[in-house]
């Protein structure tokens, strides 16, 4: 499993994130440029420029029409996929962490940094998923959070709830119309941020990544506590694979956090986990610095990581990744029919 | 009710005298014993009554005792006569110093005068204190003996029926004591929160678990782990048993200052850095300064060379019977226990000596019937005489064997655990002092006048040295370079060494092996049973190997060994980053190579190997600081029934090998079951939360089945084609207009 190793990127990767096809890869790092890339052959389609602060965050539309953008210049950037034109900016009083659109594209959820004097508040947009049309200033919903601010945020299937990782390792539900807090469940440990939030691909359950060098998989209904990851890096990201049932993790000691870093002991890989069994199953390297984000290709066919390093790493699944199973697996013949 | 402002008179406001309020409950409370003068005095009673003509030569007799501890003072002595004209029987008397008056409470209380009267000596002030009025009930009320407890079986895991061993592991603030279980995750058996306050230590037999804290060291042990023994020594920084575990030595760098009412330690150990306790009675049985460390050699910057301080100070024969303290340059003081008297009352004068060792075992030296121990000791040359290896029996002091040895910087003293062999490393420096090179002087101590083997033929320092335990071979690794203290490790060499066959009984003469050149190791670790060495390097920033060596290896022999008594093998290299320390289980079945967070902060944990070398577990471990594994006892079955097992080997490892399966498959099937167990949960709950979606969407009036739907996109998008235009620019002509 040769990767395809993307250098377009000058400064640490901030996230990554495939169409719903699976064939256009959309990156974003702090150098304030998003980049667009074949992920088949890692050429590079063009890029998004407009920002005048490190992004951190970028969501694209079910149907590959919109790309949300949100950055440290305290905007939420709507542009248009096909001709890098930006067709809306949403302003707000702190930079934008995570923007995240919902199952059918028309909100978009945006989590603002609580800063100067202002608390994190998750806004929701509704978003007209026309390139032509005119984008509403109105935000539809505002929640915000005086406990401890939202670092990450993702819709639940159909839109019902809102969920939201918090600095505090606790994640939230929010109703999704009302903006009301339901539950609040300290998932991680006290301290331990929640740093990443992925939805499974039918939105009824998401895994979060945190500091506390764990990733846990908890059901988007009633925020139960599905399955645990544990492993011995603070984790940066974590995703779910669609087809097979593992988890990818991704981390590693901040290089402030070490005084020697060689490669070694930083644990810059991507971690396998089997998703019910909560086994470790195998490692990726490469990487030379923690990995920022991680992304799987919606049909299971790859994935891709990206680190502090700049550098993103594309990855195909080869068949050894297809045929790997647990015996238990096999005999419920779970696995082969790919 | 407190006094207002109000009602205050101007009286209230200043107290006149301070005769007015009642202090004496306070002044009896916080009384402050002044040096009332009488310290040097003490009351003598048991005295025999004699008339007024015979008191001058009871007098001379008694004063004539009583300088046994100290001097009494000229006419300190006062013995009263009543109207008869008889003493009564007692005396006062007066001491030069009160530390000689507590000396003599101490040392000349409760000894015999003569056949019929016994000393009874006092300090007056405990008299006055003591024996004040209402200080004493008149009845008599007899101590209160506590009942017999029964106390915990304390070596009940010699009786683990598939013969496993603990091992002690400190990590972070816990202590716990684990089961081995091989490729398994260790069983937990007990584990505290702050059980000790800096490392945990396992007496030599295993017997005990010594916990060090800042007021003294407890000792645990039983099934329940039950406090058995502790040794009030305040901020004891060391610990170190006698090999027999009766007595128990702690240090501590701070003097001890013992308060008045202690009810373990006396006003003797005040002061004092070292004690040695019975460890049955937890009582102390004789207390010791530090020696002053000579003065430290300056180095070559000028700066003092910070010695370090020699550890153990007192060093035990191996029956717990003599312990030694050397005195650097001048002398050996040889105690015999129980009672912790000097030997023959005065130290041996040994000029010059450096060091002194033991024998591990009961020598059985050629032609020697009577008991003895042995010790070995050395000095360097001074003046124009040759420095010295000697070997001294205990306790006739007689000198064995002594061996002049020329141009020495060093020596160690490394005996075989047998007591059978002693080797003296010598560094021996050339006339110009530039070069530096080693001798072994091996003592062949049970045969017929010690005979002495040297092997000269190393060119480089040995750095390290190691006999096999029970054995009569060694390995030792050797530089080239001065060892410095440099990021690079030093270059080295390890050479197995190893008698030559010879006909009849006996041991022939010490023959290289082998040596493996260009290697980094420094340290020996043999197994605790011979045969098997592992040489690895440790403390080490970039290299951790892990050597295992076979010594009588199965295979075949290479025609060049064939004279020798060994068949060198290695079996296996591992590789255990940042490795600090390796221990072997007592059994030599197993070996832990562990990285302690006290070192280095960087993958902390431990690694299971078998003897072979072969990896069976890895833990990391988060502030892991220590493992240690549980020794044992000596065995209790004789020579015969060893040999008979050894050679039965065989047939049990069937019945070991059988166990092993059986276990391996019911856990086998155990996860598997586990699995499939957490398996068909997940699914149930898929299919579960699928149902519930599917439902919410018709609610909603959406289309019921998009992800299949999606599914089924996906299948088809997974043959995508992606088109690539490759553009090549062949030529570029510039044309100019």
């Amino acid at each position: 499993m040769r990767p395809i190793l993307l250098q377009g990127h000058e400064r640490s990767l901030t996230q990554i994130k495939y169409t719903k096809d699976g064939d256009i890869l959309f990156s974003c790092a702090k150098d304030q440029v998003i980049c667009a890339w074949f992920s088949a052959n890692g050429e590079r389609l063009g890029t998004y420029h407009g920002h005048q602060g490190a992004l951190w965050t970028i969501d694209i539309d079910p149907s590959t029409t919109l790309l949300a953008s949100g950055a440290a210049d305290n905007t939420v950037r709507l542009w248009d996929i096909r001709t890098g034109k930006c067709i809306k900016v949403w302003d707000f009083n702190t930079a934008v962490k995570r923007v995240e659109f919902n199952d059918d594209g028309t909100k978009l959820l945006a989590v603002t940094e609580k800063r100067m004097g202002y608390l994190g508040t998750i806004v929701v947009l509704d978003v007209k998923v026309d390139v032509e049309a005119e984008q509403s200033d109105e935000r539809s919903l505002v929640i915000t959070c005086d406990e401890s601010k939202a670092t990450v945020a993702g819709w639940s299937y159909l839109s019902r709830y809102i969920i939201a990782g918090h600095e505090d390792g606790t994640v939230s539900q929010y109703d999704a119309k009302s903006g009301d807090l339901l539950i609040n469940e300290p998932v991680h440990e006290d301290g331990g941020q929640v740093t990443d939030l992925q939805m499974s691909s039918d939105r009824t359950y998401f895994i979060t990544a945190s500091k506390d060098k764990t990733a846990k998989l908890i059901s988007a209904r009633d925020l139960t506590l599905l399955k645990t990851y544990p492993s011995d890096t603070p984790l940066n990201t974590a995703a779910i694979t669609p087809k097979k049932p593992f988890v990818i993790l991704g981390g590693g000691q901040a290089a402030m956090d070490v005084t020697t870093t060689s490669s070694r002991q930083g644990k810059f890989e991507a971690r396998f986990y089997h998703k019910v069994f909560e086994d470790e199953i195998g490692r990726v390297k490469g990487h030379f610095g923690p990995l920022n984000t991680v992304a799987v290709d919606p049909l299971g066919r790859g994935y891709a990581s990206g680190g502090e390093d700049g550098y993103v790493r594309v990855h195909a699944f080869d068949r050894g990744y297809f045929d790997f199973g647990y015996e238990v697996e096999r005999e419920m013949g779970l696995v082969g029919k790919r | 009710m407190a006094p207002s402002f109000d009602n205050l008179t101007e009286d209230n406001g200043t107290y006149d005298s301070e005769e007015e309020i009642d202090f004496s409950d306070l002044k009896e409370q916080y009384d402050v014993r002044l040096e009332q003068g009488l310290d040097a005095f003490v009351v003598v009673d048991g005295l025999p009554v004699v008339p007024e003509d015979s008191k001058p030569k009871l007098v001379k007799f008694l004063v004539k005792q009583l300088n046994k501890a100290g001097k009494v003072k000229e006419d300190g002595f006062f013995m009263p006569t009543n109207n008869k004209g008889m003493t009564e029987g007692y005396a006062f008397v007066e001491y030069q110093t009160p530390q000689q008056a507590i000396a003599a409470t101490k040392q000349l209380h409760g000894t015999a005068i003569d056949k019929r009267h016994t000393f009874a000596i006092n300090k007056i002030t405990d008299v006055e204190r003591y024996g004040r009025e209402g200080r004493i009930d008149d009845e008599y009320q007899p101590p209160k003996i506590d009942d017999f407890a029964e106390k915990e079986h304390l070596r009940w895991w010699l009786g683990d029926p598939n013969s496993r061993d603990q091992f002690v592991m400190l990590r972070g603030d816990n202590v716990g004591v684990f089961w081995n279980k091989k490729k398994d995750p260790p069983e937990n058996i007990v584990d505290r929160m702050h059980w000790t306050e800096s490392h945990v230590q396992w007496s030599p037999l295993g017997t005990y678990l010594a916990t060090m804290h800042a007021r003294g060291v407890q000792l645990w042990g039983g099934p329940n782990w039950t406090r058995q023994t502790r040794f009030p020594h305040p901020m004891c920084n060391l610990i170190d048993f006698s090999p027999g575990e009766t007595y128990i030595t702690t240090w501590s760098f701070k003097p001890i200052e013992v308060s008045e009412d202690d009810p373990i330690l006396s006003q003797e150990e005040d002061g004092k850095n070292y004690i040695i306790w019975d460890v049955a009675t937890g009582r102390p049985l004789r207390s010791f300064q530090m020696h002053d460390l000579p003065t430290p050699p300056e180095s070559e910057t000028g700066q003092p060379v910070k010695k370090k301080v020699p550890w153990p100070a007192f060093k035990w024969s191996s029956d717990d019977k003599f312990v030694a303290r050397m005195l650097e340059g001048q002398s050996i003081s040889v105690y015999e226990l129980p009672k912790m008297t000097l030997m023959d009352k005065t130290s041996i004068k040994i000029e010059g000596v450096m060091d002194f060792e033991w024998s591990p075992a009961l020598p059985q030296r050629d032609s020697v019937k009577t008991y003895e121990q042995l010790f070995c000791f050395w000095t360097p040359e001074i003046g124009s005489n040759p420095a010295k290896v000697g070997l001294m029996s205990i306790p006739s002091k007689e000198i064995v064997r002594t061996r002049n040895l020329f141009n020495v910087t060093d020596a160690k003293l490394h005996w075989q655990s047998q007591g059978a062999y002693v080797c003296v490393k010598v560094d021996r420096h050339s006339k110009s002092k530039k070069s530096l090179a080693t001798n072994l002087e091996i003592f062949r101590v049970r045969e017929k006048g010690v005979p002495v083997e040297v092997v000269d033929s190393i060119k480089d320092t040995v750095i390290n040295f190691a006999w096999e335990p029970k054995g009569d071979r060694f390995v030792l690794i050797t530089t080239a370079e001065v060892v410095m203290t440099t990021a690079v490790p030093p270059k080295t060499a390890v050479s197995f060494f190893c008698p030559e066959k010879i006909k009849g009984a006996g041991v022939g003469n010490f023959k290289h092996i082998r040596t493996i050149e260009k290697k980094n190791s420094n340290a020996i670790y043999w197994s605790p049973k011979g045969r098997f060495v592992i040489v690895a390097t440790v403390h080490s920033q970039q290299s951790f190997d892990l050597d295992f060596w076979d010594l009588d290896f199965e295979g075949e022999k290479p025609e060049s060994d064939k004279d020798l008594t060994a068949n060198l093998q290695l079996m296996n290299t591992g590789d255990h980053y940042g490795v600090t320390d390796v221990d072997w289980d007592p059994t030599g079945r197993y070996c832990v190579t562990s990285a302690s967070v006290w070192k280095h902060t960087m993958e902390n944990g431990y690694h299971l190997y078998d003897f072979k070398g072969e990896l069976l577990r890895e833990e990391h471990i988060e502030k892991f600081k220590q493992l240690s594994w549980r020794p044992r006892p000596l065995t209790l079955l004789s020579r015969d029934e060893q040999k008979t097992i050894r050679k039965n080997l065989r047939e049990y490892s069937k019945d070991f090998e059988e166990q092993d399966r059986i276990e391996e498959d019911k856990e086998k099937g155990a996860i598997v079951e586990e699995r499939r167990r957490v398996l068909s949960e997940w699914l149930a709950w898929r299919e579960k939360e699928e149902e519930e979606l599917k439902a919410e969407r018709r609610e909603l009036g959406l289309k019921e089945d998009v992800e299949e739907e999606e599914q089924a996109d996906g299948e088809d998008g997974g043959g995508a084609v992606v088109e690539e235009i490759m553009e090549e620019v062949l030529d570029e002509v510039e044309e100019i207009a």
